[in-house]
């Protein structure tokens, strides 16, 4: 792992103002951070270990726990809200066994989020599955959609 | 290609028109978030095989010498609800819902028979020229005799009563390529203001125009712009905010994926006209399209030698970099943004020193909105006297609005400012769905305010708006019917407000936690008289004394949802009622013997087993144990089961 | 710029105010605020200090720039509601167990809430509480009593420099901490107890060991023995309502006597020995030419920063043990006989300006043959507790002398409380004049004075030598870069982690206002002006040591650093 955010760091010339690209970066590579990369990150760019922990929990994007392969994010904009995104999410957290604190599943297959605004809101309810949008969801049809994956997973 | 002087790009302007005009039929596909996510791409992308097969020549790009159709990915076309939207030019046939299905009947009624096809056009009701009774039917519904089918895009009135000047490219031409842009005369104002203005006639110009910051407050640009360029700093940035949080808000998303040179073009002029060399583009990280094409967009203007050293010989360097948001509303305010881009947490910092003076890097800085920066171009090429003419004196020009909730026909839109709320819902937006009534329509994301019945026939622009207590915002606005419940409205942002608050300041970081817990206890039936009181009070301190403009206006959906339906609260704390059956602390489900057969569906589907009954018996519901999900209800054949 | 406002209908002349709130404040108005320290950044987050101008616009003065013909209210009844409203958002997220808070009677929340006559709660009960951090040995770090103000955040980043605590999460979740919520005694805190200076509540309190003290003084086989470091007189008279500078070392004996000490002494002497020890250490590394610049070792602080952020330094570091080691060291060693005989125990109780001595005390390399040298440091606010706990009238004591002969020591080594200090010490020692005209001159070369780095130069023997003083912490980066690049060249670098040396110590009382420092400084110069000894090297009490207990023990007054 060092010899990866060394290179994500210098790809991002390493200085300070490129912090928040860097956890960006890292996150799209691990899908969280670890402590383990923050503190390579503070050493490398030279920013106290406070600070970047405090820009990683700073921005909601950043996860330090482990995210699942697959991060649905269910839009609780307004648009969707009124058009029921809820029960969405409820169908999703019962079935999976996830709850507004554990958002991972143990096998690290899934990761159920909320979000704000999409800006998809015609087609509300809106989720997105690693980042792809479904538009106009049911409880039922996101329950489609994870057996789809598992399925797929399967093989 | 290298654009190196205006005489070079007035020249390629004509290139790429004349090969334009070489796509006798051009299919727009619209490429906006919305439709890619109803499945534009696989269309796009099947209609270029079909024409292919068809032995006919498939324009993707401007780069061929002989005639043939263009087939290309659009900027967002607005009529999101509609999508995926294709527009079909010389015709303006706009096909409505297309499926992968319809490529290959598009490709050979239209493209090689050049008919339209009517069952993919959108139709409604002719009823619907008298503004108030809209009736509105999918196309999948039994044509009614008095149905009107629309076949230009032009003809429905949601695109008819708009006034499209900024969002004109948005759906419309190739929003990847640089060519089309040229070819419309793109990048022409940046070349008038190189070569025959100064900076300080460009500030004064903008000065003139009263073109209005189109992020919120509405403060004039071309003041910000004169203020910067009167800084004396050897560096100066322009930093264009688009950071679109409100929920319920896209213009900004669609500018930046429809037509983003025109946004590059702004700050180009921006730069120029203020002494600054170097831009930065902050976008949401939800909006990873917008990224993709302005990134893609910023790499053509440097190929094409439009962005760089020396623009076209002027002496003039300007670049432009993207920095992605990582999810945080508040960065949508100016010094917060500032400060992300920065690297650091996005808080709010304490004025003096203002933007203009210490922004980025503490450095003069133009902050302004991409939907501003994308005036700009056209503020220069047609003057400001021109802009000045359309809108209100004091609010000139237009506003593009995000239009979504319980309405007809919800998208992105935009009109001249003035244009009256009842034009834009009922004549734009096709009135309210499924012919309820109109309660109250919320501007402004959740900053803004609600404005109800009396404010229909109000001027939309940043003045009236703020005399009623409301904000244009980014120009978010969610409708909302009779069967909203305005408090739950209220809660609904308060919880977004406070989720969202930096925690710097304490009347936000406390106060909007505060305000929260009690309108959970509210909708919850848990509230008190006491409590409206408590939370007036610190709505009024959380507004008055918050630390940025955030801060400031969280409160706001408190207080107007306060003002005009104050009895919607005073029925959940006193009655402990929700006459809209929305807040479920409130309502309670019960079963009617009357029609219930005892089938035990209910008590099959009911995820917490709060109901009982023996089979061919009435079923009942145990109250404490019923979770109100609603479930039974959707179960039920018989439709026995009520919420009350 | 200058000019006329108009506060709350009396005109108010300003110059050079940044702020409104100076200004306000100028006009002898007590604003009330949290997040506001004049040597930290404008944070602007409390929002106590709003003012209303004549248009009813409500702003924070703290962040407002005045301007001539401005007109300001600071009290109308809206701004009065506000503030009101303010104190309770606080109160509603946080512990209010104020009777049993170690910050009780201190806490600026208290006392505003008092002021603004909170009485009632209208909101509902804290529910948030979370875990108490003592890992640290100097600092205690309670999150329920924290309002976020981030006044420890800001001096541990922009005066310090250390930067080990930060805002995490955002919105009604922030909260002050370490990274990674890890306890401060994980993390590269230096124990400068500087965020408890600062702290207007009792999230950032310096760990009392009193218990400690209490428990030993009614031990009748310890030797109770203190010291007190020279800093400490200038200050603690504050505690009781005295002139900030005051000598107050008279009463501090007075008091430590009727507490039951059995020994009282100044660390002042052991500063004399590390002036003799670090002065010839510097002479044989100038002749050497090794290991230069040589920095000061007797602030703990700054050694930890040095071990933690340059650990490339460590050897130009002086091997001198701080003073309140040293001494620790030659007390318990002086005793050592009697104890035996007497089959007693000599416990060393210093008292500091400091909560790093704290740590200090109970690093590893800290003992000697087994035996800590010092076993328990208390602050000056700390022994003030004591004295107030025992119904001691400190303001009433007449001064006592202190014992002998430890109890010697001379005005250089007084002067080890105030930055400049030691390098004015090491200076006078190496000097070859000895006039009193000679102590003047050197008094005036730059070595005095609040200027966070100074610099003087001084010819000894032929030689010019260059000396650098820095004081806070923040500075040290900044003179340590300069040295490396080359733009610098120092022989001698005097650091003290906190601002203004030991007399700005976190262990101090906490200033009411940034004059103090200089008051307290003033009171180390003079004590030194009344002393009848001004050399190290001229204190009888340090040749008896060397002829007697240090003889070919040197060695003790060094650290072995193959410990650390």
């Amino acid at each position: 792992m060092p010899d990866k955010i060394k290179d994500i760091i210098d790809r991002r010339d390493g200085k300070k103002s490129s912090l928040i690209m860097v956890l960006q970066d890292i996150q799209k590579e691990y899908r969280y951070l670890s402590e383990e990369s923050l503190m390579l990150v503070a050493k490398r760019m030279k920013i106290t270990p406070s600070k970047v922990f405090s820009v990683a929990t700073f921005y909601e994007n950043f996860s330090l726990e482990p995210k699942g392969k697959y991060v649905i994010k269910i839009c609780d904009g307004t648009a969707c809200h009124v058009k029921k995104s809820i029960p969405i999410l409820n169908a999703l957290r019962t079935e999976l066994d996830l709850s507004e604190e554990k958002k991972t599943t143990d096998d690290l297959l899934f990761t159920v989020e909320t979000v704000s605004c999409l800006g998809a809101c015609g087609l509300a309810p809106v989720i997105t599955i690693n980042d792809k949008v479904y538009p106009k969801v049911t409880p039922e049809h996101v329950l489609e959609l994870l057996d789809g994956i598992r399925k797929e997973e399967e093989k | 290609m290298r654009i190196k002087s205006v005489k070079e790009l007035e020249e390629a302007s004509i290139k790429f028109h004349e090969k334009l005009d070489l796509q006798e039929i051009k299919v727009l596909v619209c490429g906006g978030t919305g439709c890619v996510a109803s499945g534009s791409i696989e269309i796009y992308e099947r209609l270029i095989e079909l024409v292919k097969n068809k032995g006919l020549l498939a324009y993707v790009r401007l780069e061929e010498e002989k005639k043939g159709i263009g087939i290309k990915k659009s900027g967002c076309h607005g009529f999101c609800e509609m999508g995926p939207l294709v527009r079909i030019e010389p015709f303006n046939y706009l096909y409505i819902g297309v499926k992968v299905e319809d490529c290959e009947e598009i490709v050979e009624e239209t493209l090689i028979n050049k008919k339209p096809i009517t069952r993919l056009m959108y139709r409604c009701s002719t009823l619907t020229e008298e503004v108030k009774e809209i009736k509105f039917t999918k196309a999948k519904s039994p044509i009614e005799l008095t149905e009107k089918i629309y076949e230009t895009q032009e003809s429905i009135s949601f695109y008819k009563k708009q006034t499209r000047m900024v969002l004109e490219h948005c759906g419309s031409i190739d929003a990847e390529a640089i060519e089309e842009y040229i070819a419309k005369g793109g990048y022409k104002a940046l070349a008038k203001a190189l070569t025959k203005m100064t900076p300080d006639e460009i500030c004064k110009d903008i000065i003139a125009s009263n073109l209005r910051g189109r992020g919120g407050g509405g403060y004039p640009a071309g003041r910000k712009w004169a203020q910067v360029l009167a800084q004396k700093s050897e560096t100066k940035y322009v930093v264009c905010n688009g950071d679109e949080g409100d929920p319920g808000a896209f213009m900004d998303r669609s500018l930046m994926e429809g037509d983003p040179h025109r946004l590059i073009e702004g700050m180009m002029i921006a730069g120029y006209a203020t002494g600054s060399s170097e831009g930065y583009i902050y976008v949401r990280a939800e909006y990873p399209l917008a990224v993709e094409r302005i990134n893609t967009a910023i790499e053509k203007a440097r190929s094409f030698g439009i962005l760089g050293k020396n623009i076209l010989d002027s002496g003039f360097d300007f670049d432009i970099h993207v920095n992605q948001g990582a999810g945080a509303f508040v960065c949508g305010e100016g010094s917060a943004l500032t400060a992300s881009i920065e690297g650091e947490r996005g808080m709010p910092r304490v004025k003096p020193p203002r933007t203009v003076e210490a922004g980025l890097w503490a450095k003069p800085t133009v902050l302004n909105n991409v939907e501003t920066f994308a005036n700009v171009p056209l503020i220069i090429s047609k003057g400001s006297t021109w802009f000045k003419s359309i809108g209100p004196e004091k609010s000139p020009g237009t506003k593009a609005f995000a239009i979504t909730g319980n309405v007809n026909n919800t998208g992105l839109i935009e009109v001249p400012m003035g244009t009256s709320l009842r034009e834009v819902i009922f004549g734009i937006g096709g009135g309210i769905k499924d012919d309820k009534k109109f309660k109250a329509v919320q501007i402004g994301g959740p900053s803004g305010g609600c404005l109800v019945e009396e404010h229909l026939d109000m001027p939309l622009d940043f003045d009236s708006l703020k005399k009623v207590g409301a904000m244009i915002g980014s120009g978010g606005l969610v409708v909302m019917d009779e069967d909203t419940c305005m408090v739950e409205v209220a809660r609904f942002f308060m919880n977004f407000t406070q989720n969202e608050s930096c925690g710097k300041c304490v009347p936000c970081r406390e106060g909007t936690k505060r305000m929260l817990e009690i309108m959970e206890n509210i909708v919850s039936g848990k509230g008190t008289l006491e409590d409206l009181d408590l939370l007036e009070e610190l709505a009024d301190t959380v507004s008055s004394t918050a630390l940025c403009g955030l801060g400031k206006t969280a409160a706001g959906p408190v207080i107007s949802t306060m003002k005009y339906f104050k009895d919607e609260y005073i029925e959940h704390v006193v009655n402990k009622r929700c006459s809209t059956k929305t807040c479920k602390g409130l309502t309670s489900f019960t079963i009617d013997g009357n029609l219930c057969k005892g089938c035990s569906k209910c008590q099959r589907v009911c995820p917490a087993g709060a109901i009982q009954g023996k089979i061919k018996e009435t079923f009942r519901i145990i109250g404490d144990r019923c979770i109100k999900c609603g479930a039974c209800i959707d179960a039920c054949p018989f439709k026995a089961i009520k919420e009350v | 710029m200058a000019g006329t406002m108009i506060v709350d209908g009396r005109r108010i002349e300003f110059e050079n105010e940044k702020h409104l709130l100076e200004v306000i404040r100028k006009a002898g108005i007590e604003l009330p605020t949290f997040c506001y320290h004049s040597e930290l950044s404008v944070y602007g987050a409390c929002r106590m200090c709003i003012v209303e101008d004549k248009w009813g616009n409500i702003m924070a003065s703290c962040s407002e720039i005045p301007k001539d013909g401005m007109e300001i209210f600071t009290n109308t009844p809206k701004i009065q509601k506000h503030r009101k409203m303010i104190l309770e958002l606080l109160l509603s997220n946080h512990d209010r167990d104020c009777t049993t808070c170690e910050k009780n009677g201190k806490c600026k929340l208290q006392e505003l809430a008092y002021k603004f006559g909170i009485r009632g709660y209208r909101f509902k009960e804290f529910n948030g509480k979370q875990e108490i951090d003592n890992s640290s040995k100097s600092i205690v770090r309670n999150p329920n009593k924290c309002i976020a103000c981030g006044d420890c955040v800001r001096v541990c980043e922009e005066v310090q420099g250390v930067g080990v605590l930060g805002f995490a999460y955002r919105g009604s979740k922030l909260t002050v901490t370490p990274a990674f919520n890890k306890k401060l005694a994980e993390v590269d805190c230096v124990n400068c107890g500087q965020c408890t200076r600062v702290c207007p509540t009792g999230a950032m309190i310096i760990k009392d060991e009193t218990h400690k003290v209490w428990k030993v003084l009614y031990d009748k086989k310890k030797r109770v023995v203190a010291q007190i470091a020279p800093a400490v007189r200038v200050a603690i008279g504050e505690e009781f309502g005295l002139e900030a500078g005051e000598l107050s070392i008279g009463k501090i004996a007075a008091a430590l006597k009727r507490l039951g000490f059995d020994q009282v002494y100044d660390t002042a002497l052991a500063a004399d020995l590390t002036v003799m020890e670090e002065s010839k250490e510097f002479f044989s590394r100038i002749e050497a030419n090794t290991n230069l610049p040589i920095f000061t070792s007797c602030c703990p602080a700054w050694v930890r920063y040095a071990e933690l952020k340059h650990p490339e330094l460590i050897n130009n570091i002086s091997s001198c043990k701080s003073p309140q080691q040293m001494f620790g060291t030659v007390i318990k060693e002086f005793f050592k006989k009697s104890d035996a005989a007497e089959e007693k125990e000599t416990v060393v109780i210093s008292i500091m300006p400091c909560t790093a001595k704290k740590f200090e005390a109970s690093r590893p390399e800290s003992e000697t043959d087994g035996i800590y040298d010092v076993d328990t440091v208390i602050t000056t606010q700390e022994l003030a507790a004591m004295i107030r706990e025992a119904g001691i009238v400190f303001n009433e004591l007449d001064p006592e002398s202190l014992d002998m002969p430890l109890g010697l020591s001379s005005g250089a080594g007084v002067m080890f409380g105030v930055t400049g200090g030691v390098t004015e010490a090491v200076i006078r020692r190496g000097l070859m004049e000895k006039t009193s005209e000679s102590l003047r001159e050197i008094s005036f070369k730059g070595v005095r004075g609040m200027t966070g780095i100074k610099e003087a130069s001084f010819e000894i023997d032929g030689r010019t030598y260059n000396f650098a003083m820095i004081h806070g912490l923040g500075n040290v980066d900044k003179i340590i870069e300069m040295v490396n690049s080359g733009e610098k060249s120092y022989d001698f670098i005097e650091v003290m982690a906190c601002q203004g040396g030991c007399i700005g110590g976190a262990g101090q009382p906490i200033p009411k206002d940034y004059r103090i420092s200089k008051k307290r400084a003033k009171g180390i110069y003079n004590a030194d002006s009344i002393s009848q000894i001004k050399r190290s090297e001229e204190n009888p009490m340090v040749i008896a040591l060397y002829n007697g207990l240090l003889k070919g023990k040197h060695h003790l007054l060094h650290l072995n650093k193959e410990k650390v």
